[in-house]
């Protein structure tokens, strides 16, 4: 694109207005990344030399494990979505980002609820059930500034000139609406006015596949059309033609009226009708993800597959590759006769991973680091690292969630088999100290991710300081040259 | 779909009627469950936990446990055992028909009750029996679960809604990394174990893979006469000569909370003859 054309001028001024929300969504996120995935390192020790932290309660393995867990998804993958959605959004419209104040004001409310509900999970204040660990101060806030940054991006939508829809609003559009309800109905039945017994592992396990499956995919599959298909002002994009766009459409309503049924597990405590409800539903669940893969396919094929650099579209196809396989887990997870014998093993625990940090955070970060050279108007730090990063995360991401995947089966079938206990326990071992190597490497590209992310704030800070010291020394010329800068770029635009 | 409105309409009719099912459903169903009575006897189950225990159940979610343990036994059906329970007048006669069924008894009467047939179906129990009672002797049918939690040992039945009545919040975990827990106070009922367990688990369990909650004890100096609470450990695990190691009364009720999980009486919604009357 010819930088100076009007369009990349007007380009520039919207996504500038996107530079201090998206360094609050992201900075906070990139740290909550390497913290989460530090104390998933610090956890899985727990199971190489169990007494390790015999005498330390903060750092007992029932409470890192959940704060990993809470650190990733809450801490990164939450608003590092939203963030990716706010500029999707902006990109779509054509238009600045609106009401950027709420997003930045939502952001740090965000970091600090998350940073709240850390705290009080290792201090030993855990709510018990998995995947709402936080309590209702920490709740509070990310409810509160879920919304506010919603309302930016529901602002920001409604400014586009185009009326017609591109694909990836209805995901992501769904994803904005989703969060809010399931959120607020687990937290108001679990901690507000706490449902009876049972009820309470229900509308966890509601909560939890409507979270770590549904609005996962809505926001990951959402972010990855916008790149497979391209935006408006993208030169090279195809856009959809007649029959993906079908298929698309297809993939979400099946999406979201199947995939909400899920989670129930099979041979769980409750009424019958439940299972069977939820194994209808993790059957039907192949549906979507079945189109999105043919969608995928056939988007690589029209544009050729060109080779794999670390850029977004890279990423996308490879987090989308890992969407299908853990798709597939999940709805294995949710049969009849396969589920029970493989889901209270690792298996399980591998399928969420390998949906959080193998799809969701591929997508992210690939998008982030696409787009943040065009939001700050300058390239990444350190552009080498973003690659070593994407081939860190892929290595990372099958050594951790294959080799627990494989355990657990494994698991799985010696439990089934009343093998000893202690085999059981030993057998997994081996597998368990691969996935600890893979938590290495997803950690050092975490870090790599955060080293661009907080370099390119540091050089912005940087920059402004500069201006503002030249203004400090010569005012006068520093007006001048910014209103000769002003009236170029108005003239330009005429 | 054109615009913003048929998205949220969309989203809002899928999400609503899983949460119409899933929750409300639920709740509705489940929210109004009591106590109910046990089968053939008149106590109501389940009862509140001992305030120990309740308090306990607030360490086990602190500490996580669930982590690492679950509290669901699963059943994958229900099965027959015939149990021989009387010779009557023709103990050759009887002593043919269960030699048909493939079993052996010896003469002696304190033998009895027996298992001749186990873990069949209902039509192959009520055959057994016709055929031993037209020899002159009884047989009963008993009800036993099977699957392979209880094949292990960790239950008698599988777990339902109603054990878990008075708990919140309730612990059912979806991990197992460690055994089951849900009726480990019926195997492992003892207190002193429990604690010795939590301190040092290899202490109790040879090459146990548990973490041990040292942090729950404490390591006094023994002042004038030992405490009587202090644990009673094997020589390695032992805290050096002239300490003791002294539950804390988290530690205290985390036991108590162990072994007072008991999912072991037959219910309607999950029936079996427990285990007592045989030998
Ligand atoms: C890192 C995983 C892990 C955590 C966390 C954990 N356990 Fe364990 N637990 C195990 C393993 C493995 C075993 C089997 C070996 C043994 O019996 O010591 C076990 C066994 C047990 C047993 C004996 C069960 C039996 O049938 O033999 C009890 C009781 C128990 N744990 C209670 C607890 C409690 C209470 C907590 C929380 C304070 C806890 N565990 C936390 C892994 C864990």
């Amino acid at each position: 694109m010819n930088p100076t054309s009007p369009e990349s001028q007007t380009g520039a001024t919207n996504a500038a207005s996107c530079r201090v929300p998206f360094l609050a969504l992201f900075g906070g996120g990139a740290l909550w990344l390497v913290v989460g995935l530090t104390l998933a390192i610090l956890a899985s020790l727990t199971f190489h030399k169990p007494d390790i932290f015999a005498n330390c309660a903060w750092l007992t393995y029932g409470r890192l494990q959940p704060a990993a867990n809470d650190a990733i998804v809450y801490g990164f993958c939450v608003p590092a979505a939203l963030g990716v959605i706010l500029w999707i959004f902006c990109q779509l419209s054509e238009s600045e980002l609106l009401l950027p104040l709420l997003p930045i004001v939502g952001a740090n409310l965000w970091h600090l609820g998350v940073f709240v509900g850390l705290i009080e999970i290792l201090i030993g204040g855990s709510t018990g059930f998995p995947s709402l660990e936080f309590q209702r101060g920490g709740s509070v806030l990310l409810f509160a500034a879920f919304l506010l940054i919603a309302i930016s991006a529901f602002a920001t939508f409604g400014a586009r000139r185009r009326r017609e829809l591109h694909p990836s609003h209805w995901f992501l559009l769904a994803a904005l609406f989703w969060f809010p309800w399931i959120y607020s109905t687990a937290n108001l039945f679990l901690m507000a006015w706490p449902v009876r017994g049972v009820c309470q592992a229900v509308v966890d396990w509601w909560f939890c596949a409507n979270f770590l499956f549904v609005w996962t995919a809505l926001a990951g599959i959402g972010v990855g059309l916008f790149y497979l298909f391209g935006g408006p002002n993208d030169e090279e994009a195809t856009g959809p033609d007649d029959n993906q766009r079908f298929l698309t459409l297809f993939s979400f309503w099946t999406l979201i009226l199947f995939g909400a049924w899920c989670g129930i597990p099979q041979g769980a405590p409750v009424p019958a009708w439940l299972p069977a409800l939820s194994a209808v539903g993790a059957a039907l669940t192949i549906l979507p993800i079945l189109t999105i893969a043919s969608v995928a396919l056939r988007a690589v094929r029209t544009r050729g597959a060109a080779p794999c650099r670390g850029g977004p579209r890279c990423s996308i196809l490879f987090g989308t590759a890992f969407f299908v396989i853990s798709g597939i887990m999940f709805v294995a997870l949710g049969c009849p006769h396969i589920g029970p014998v493989i889901e209270l093993t690792w298996f399980a625990f591998a399928q969420t991973q390998l949906q959080i940090l193998g799809f969701l955070t591929i997508v992210l970060c690939g998008a982030i680091c696409a787009l943040m050279p065009r939001v700050m108007g300058f390239d990444l730090v350190f552009p080498r690292l973003a690659r070593v990063r994407h081939w860190l995360f892929i290595s990372g991401i099958v050594l951790f969630a294959g080799a627990l995947a494989v355990g657990g089966i494994l698991q799985g079938l010696k439990l089934q088999s009343l093998a000893p206990f202690a085999t059981v326990t030993a057998s997994v071992l081996p597998f368990y100290r691969v996935s600890t190597t893979g938590l290495l490497f997803l950690w050092l590209g975490a870090l790599l991710f955060a080293l661009n992310i907080f370099g390119m704030t540091l050089k912005w800070k940087l920059a402004r300081l500069h201006s503002c010291l030249a203004w400090l020394r010569a005012p006068e010329e520093t007006i001048a040259a910014a209103d000769t800068a002003a009236a170029a770029g108005n003239g330009r635009a005429k | 779909m054109k615009n913003g409105f048929h998205v949220f309409l969309a989203a809002f009719v899928a999400l609503g009627i899983s949460w119409l099912g899933f929750v409300l459903g639920s709740i509705l169903q489940l929210g109004v469950e009591g106590q109910a009575t046990v089968l053939q006897s008149s106590d109501l189950y389940p009862v509140q936990r001992p305030g120990a225990a309740t308090m306990g159940l607030q360490v086990y979610r602190a500490e996580g446990c669930a982590a690492c343990h679950t509290e669901q036994i699963r059943q994958e059906g229900v099965a027959c055992d015939v149990v021989l329970t009387a010779m009557g007048n023709n103990p050759a006669a009887v002593k043919k028909a269960v030699a048909g069924l493939g079993a052996q008894i010896s003469d002696a009467t304190n033998a009895l009750p027996k298992t001749v047939l186990s873990r069949v179906s209902k039509a192959g129990a009520d055959a057994a029996t016709a055929s031993i009672s037209s020899a002159g002797g009884t047989a009963e049918i008993h009800i036993v679960a099977t699957g392979p939690d209880i094949a292990r040992g960790w239950g008698v039945r599988g777990s339902v809604a109603r054990d878990y009545l008075w708990d919140d919040p309730v612990q059912l975990g979806n991990l197992r990394a460690g055994p089951d827990l849900a009726n480990v106070g019926a195997r492992l009922g003892n207190v002193t174990w429990q604690l010795l367990h939590l301190y040092a688990p290899q202490s109790v369990v040879k090459g146990s893979a548990m973490p041990p909650f040292r942090f729950l004890f404490r390591v006094e100096k023994i002042g004038g006469a030992p405490s009587p609470d202090a644990l009673q450990l094997p020589k390695p695990f032992a805290p050096a000569p002239g300490y003791e190691v002294v539950p804390t009364r988290d530690a205290r009720n985390l036991a108590a909370y162990l072994v007072s999980l008991h999912a072991d009486v037959p219910l309607f919604e999950a029936p079996f003859t427990p285990e007592v009357s045989t030998k």
